[in-house]
This record gives structure tokens, sequence and C-alpha cells, in this order.
């Protein structure tokens, strides 16, 4: 029997038992649609972390003091004063692929104005950090080189903290605020980023020289970390090779020898988070894949049953030429048919379940490769389910199928 | 009329057929031969026992002989696979049974293309008119698009000889095919087979009443497996007289 006619016929044996096909679809529909739902959302929210985090800067990279490891003993790296002023010296010129390079200092503490004061933290950092994190300065400027140079007693301030010590809508700008005593006057007030997706308010923060951190409230010659960003994303890698090599000259290691630093890129962090949406997105979809499995059954069950009822029609067929291929043939095509429609109809449902969860303010976006896979696994489930069916019609005898009553 | 000018479209040389049932083995034909030719009217007859069906399912195919040899216009039939004897059915046997056997919920000339569906020479303009052309030669060119649900009896089994009579087969094998119908509509059947016969059919008509034999060219009578009684009818009974000598229906 020709390709269309198979079509035509399944079709029309499909239509002449509309909620019985109905019903053997639903499995298939829901099936997909769960998966759909569960793949988009955790593309989205793998998404929306990667959106997070190039707010931050995609091409930033971090070098902290102290490796992983040391002789098999853990360091705590802010004992560590690997980062010297030296190294980050070094860093400002003969970098192919650095294109800023702030060093960062920070402490803990309390900052007051008058009978407002609130906990924060202070970031020493040259003003160069401002383009390297993609922070804006909404009202007011932000420190200079010049005050880097003269350990200047100015900074900028987060949304945060301005509305924390300046309550009903005071202007911030040139006024001073006292951070573990040391009075500082602000410059100008960051926009904000608001919240991340751990949870972190990234405007509870003040930034000051480094010098002035350095010098006036740590008391230290060593930096915490030294924040770089590489020319783009994809050079983070060569910029971090490059750093590498720039350290351990410095600091003289010798090669065989473990690293005194440690340089992660946020490309990294990225990927570490994005593996961990992977693997909650994994168990959501093997959990939604089982109910396809169930589905396959059900639609197995199905075509068992039609089988046996249109006994007299295969012995008919039979009889009138139809090869036992053929008759396999035109129940596979049914199952088949059945789940292709019924995974169609699953992806409509799972578009409209991934919108709907936008709506619940879930980050939700249907990649293109769970559509295509989720119609690829359809067709496999008629075929496999379908086969035990049509193999079971395709073997009857036409002899005992048409005294079939 | 010499038998040697004929040609032969089927052949059983000392056919026999086994069943095992349970320990025991049943000889359902043991040793069956004759010829049949073209053109021929042949009723098989037999009380149930006789091996009628078995006779039946050998001449269509739809079995094979334990021993001995069936030629179906010339071709062996016993180490045939079940595949090659589908295909055989298709082009060369038209089947016409007891209870029509259409497909439900589809229309007449439907059900008469259903054998060339499995016969990928046919495009679907030369299937349908082809289909067109048989429903017309059994008196149903008004009744195409009817399914089989809104029919009569009669008008079910007319379609079903339109299904054999598409493919233009060698043979068309009637398995009781006016069993299910009452006196009138059975002559109007017969009626039709003898203008097929007419036209240079070959028929076989198996059934167990002797009433049918008066109407064909030829009777052979089955009994334990074997063939008591092979004789050339030379006063065959015109149906359509038969059927006009039955009293009228009342129209009212």
């Amino acid at each position: 029997m020709s390709f269309t006619n198979l079509i035509r016929v399944a079709i029309r044996a499909i239509l002449s038992n509309k909620s019985r096909t109905l019903l053997s679809t639903l499995g298939i529909i829901i099936g997909v649609a769960a998966v759909i739902i569960m793949m988009s959302i955790g593309q989205g929210s793998k998404e929306s972390i990667r959106q997070e985090i190039s707010k931050m800067g995609s091409n930033v990279i971090t070098i902290r003091p102290g490796a992983d490891m040391r002789g098999g003993v853990r360091q705590d790296p802010s004992a560590m004063q690997t980062l010297k002023m030296s190294d980050y010296e070094s860093m400002l010129s003969g970098l192919k692929y650095v294109q800023h390079v702030s060093p960062e200092v920070t402490q803990a503490g309390q900052v007051v104005n008058g009978n407002n004061n609130t906990t924060t933290t202070i970031y020493g950092e040259a003003p160069e950090y401002m383009t390297i994190k993609l922070w804006t300065v909404q009202e007011g400027d932000c420190f200079t080189d010049e005050d880097v140079c003269k350990n200047a007693k100015v900074c900028v301030i987060g949304k945060t903290v301005a509305d924390e010590l300046f309550p009903g809508g005071q202007n911030p700008i040139g006024r001073s605020i006292r951070f573990k005593n040391i009075p500082f006057r602000v410059v100008g007030v960051l926009k904000s980023k608001g919240y991340n997706n751990w949870g972190m308010d990234q405007d509870n923060l003040i930034i000051a020289p480094y010098t002035t951190v350095m010098k006036r409230i740590a008391a230290q010659t060593y930096f915490s970390s030294i924040s770089v960003s590489a020319l783009s994303e994809e050079v983070s890698e060569k910029a971090i090779e490059e750093l590498t090599a720039l350290l351990r000259a410095n600091h003289k290691i010798k090669e065989g020898m473990d690293d005194d630093f440690t340089i992660r890129s946020q490309q990294e962090i990225m990927e570490t988070m994005s593996s961990t949406m992977d693997t909650v997105t994994l168990i959501l979809v093997v959990a939604a894949a089982f109910s396809l499995l169930v589905a396959g059954i059900g639609i197995m069950n199905i075509m068992l049953v039609s089988v046996t009822e249109r006994t007299k029609e295969i012995g008919l067929r039979m009889s009138v030429g139809a090869r036992g291929r053929d008759i396999s043939r035109q129940f596979l095509f049914e199952s088949i048919i059945i789940s292709l429609s019924g995974g169609l109809i699953g992806i409509g449902v799972g578009y409209l379940g991934s919108w709907a969860a936008q709506l619940m303010m879930l980050p939700a976006s249907v990649p293109l490769w769970s559509v295509l896979l989720s119609f690829g696994v359809c067709a496999c489930i008629g075929l496999i389910f379908g086969y035990v069916p049509a193999r079971k019609a395709a073997l009857m005898d036409p002899i005992e199928a048409l005294r079939y009553e | 009329m010499s038998a040697m000018e004929r040609k032969v479209v089927i052949e059983l040389d000392n056919v026999k057929r086994d069943f095992r049932v349970g320990s025991e083995t049943v000889h359902a034909l043991r040793g069956v031969s004759f010829k049949i030719y073209e053109g021929e009217f042949v009723t098989i007859m037999g009380t149930s026992g006789s091996g009628k069906s078995t006779l039946l399912n050998q001449l269509g195919c739809l079995d094979t002989p334990t021993s001995g040899e069936y030629y179906l216009d010339g071709i062996p039939v016993r180490n045939m696979k079940r595949s090659q004897r589908a295909v055989l059915r298709n082009r060369k046997i038209g089947f016409v049974f007891q209870n029509y056997n259409l497909l439900a919920k589809t229309t007449a000339v439907e059900n008469v293309e259903l054998p060339l569906m499995y016969n990928t020479t046919y495009s679907a303009k030369q299937r349908r008119e082809a289909a067109v052309k048989a429903l017309n030669a059994v008196g149903l060119g008004d009744r195409l698009e009817h399914k089989s649900n809104q029919m009569s009896g009669g008008q079910m089994q007319r379609v079903a000889i339109a299904r054999a009579l598409v493919n233009n087969p060698a043979v068309i094998l009637a398995d009781e095919a006016t069993g299910n119908l009452d006196t009138r509509t059975s002559f109007e059947m017969l009626v039709l087979f003898q203008k097929l016969h007419r036209e240079g059919r070959t028929i076989i008509f198996v059934t167990h009443n002797p009433e049918i034999a008066q109407y064909s060219s030829r009777n052979i009578m089955l009994r334990d497996g074997k063939i008591r009684e092979d004789v050339e009818n030379n006063n065959i009974l015109s149906a359509e007289e038969a059927l006009a000598a039955l009293p009228k229906p009342q129209d009212d």
C-alpha cells in the first residue's frame, strides 16, 4: 500500500473512534507539555542567571590570593598576602587581552550619618572598577585617579546605603558619612542593581579609593583581590593565561610548583551555576518523561484492543491481498499518528504553560531543541509501542481472522 | 466440447490437507484432483465436515496443501511464502463471502477499491475508474457513495461481488454467497453470477444448498475429504426465469 493510502486509512480509523483516540492522546499531551514546561523553566532560569551575571560584567576575571590547595591543606585566602601593589602595577601595561584592572580591599562595618546608621561593606577600588563591574553613577560623579593618589576620603555609595543614611529624599552628594569613625565625603550615588539571583542586595555597598581603604581603614599593604576585565568574554581564557604567567613570574614560582593565587572568570562561575540548574532541570524532565512512558503504554493497550476488534477487517484485507507488512504498517501508522498528534498538541500546551509561568514571574523560555526532541520522542513512542500490536495483527492467520466474530 | 482447447485456470493434483488436533491427525482432504477451465461456473457442494471449507481455503491460497500440488493459473502454490500468496490473491482471486465483509462506515466505491489499494501499479484515478466500472457491472452505478450501513443485504452483496471483480481475477470464489439472503435476493445474486458467467468469468461457488447446482455449469460433490461426484450440468436453469416465477413482493 502506498504511503498516502496508509496515512489516509490510518486517519480514517483514528477518526472513527474519536473519544477513545482523544483519551489515549491525552497521556501524550500531558507528558509532552510537562517535559516542555520543565525544560522551559530550566532554560529560563539559566538565562536569567546568565543575564544577572552579565549585569556584573561577563568578561570579569577575579584574582584572589592563595591556591585552592597547598601541601594538601586548604589555606584561608584572606590570611595570604600574596597580591601586592607591584602585581597590580605590572598588570596596568603590556597585557594583550586585559582591558581594565582594579585592586580591591574590603572591610565590613557600620556607617553612620547623624543618627542614621547601617551595616555595609566598603570596597576600596580604582575608578576602573565602575567600568569592570558595569556600575553607573546616577547622581554626582565617581572619584578620580587623583583621589586615589591623594588617599582622598571620598566615596560613592549604593542605593541601599543612600536610602538608609539619607531618608526622606535628602541629597547625599557633598555630605559626610563616617565609616568606622573615618569621615568620607559622598561624591556620587550608584544606580540600583537590585538583588541578585541568590538573594544578595547588590546596592548595599560603599566604594572608595583603594589607597584610602588600605591605609586608613584596613591598615594593610596587600590586596584582598584584583578585578580585571578581559577585552571580551571570548578572550577570557587567554587573559587568564596571560595573568597566570605574569603572576607566576612576579612571584618567582618555579615550574611544577602550585600557584599562590586563584584566577576565576565570571564565565566559570556562570558555568557552575548553569550546571547546578542543569541537574535540577534534568531531574524534573526525567520525572516528566516517565509520564510519556506511561502514555506510550496506554497507546499500546488501545492499539492491542483495536487490533482484536478489527480482526475481521484484518482477515478481509489479507484475503484481498494485503501482506503482513501492509497490515503492520497500517497499525504502526495509526499509533504514530496518535502519538505525533498528541505530541503536537502537547507542544502547544507546553508553550501555553510556559507563557503562564512567565505571567507568574517564573523565568521560562521554551528551547527549540526541546520541541524537536519531544516531536522525535513521540514518533519513537508511536513506533515502539505500536510495534507489538502491529506485529500481532500482521501475524494473524487470514482464515482464523475471517472466521472471527 | 473438448477440454484440450480450453485454458486450465485451476488444477489440483492429489491435494491432501491434514490438521493436527491435539494428538490426533484429522485428514480434511484425502487426495483431491480436478481441473477447472476458464469460463466454467462450478458449484462445490458438501455437507459440513466434508472438507468443503478446507478446499475453499486451498483454492483461495489462504492455506497450502500438506501434500500434492495446486496450480492457480499455472502457478504452483504449495511452496509459496505468505506474502507471495497475498500478492497472488490480490491479482488472481476475487472473494465473495457469506456475510459480505464490507468495511464499516466506508462507501461502496471505497470498499470496491480496497483490493487495488494493495496493487501499487494502480493510480488513485485508475482505482476509482475500475471500482465505478465494477459497481456498474453489478447494477449499483447509482449508489457509489452509499455507506455500507445504508444498504440492504442484497446491495451489500453486490458491492462485495463488485469488489471481487475489480481486479479482473482469474477466478471468483464465492463462499455461501447467498447464505444470508432471502429467496428473492438469492435469485437476484444468481442472475448476476449467471451474467458474469456468460461474460466469460470463471466462478467457483461453494455451498451446501443443492438447488444452486442447477444454475451452474458443473457440480463437484465432496464427502469425507474426497470427490464423490463431478458432473457437467447439461441442463442449466435460468435464474432470471426462476426469479420471474417467484411471487411478486407486496408493495404497500
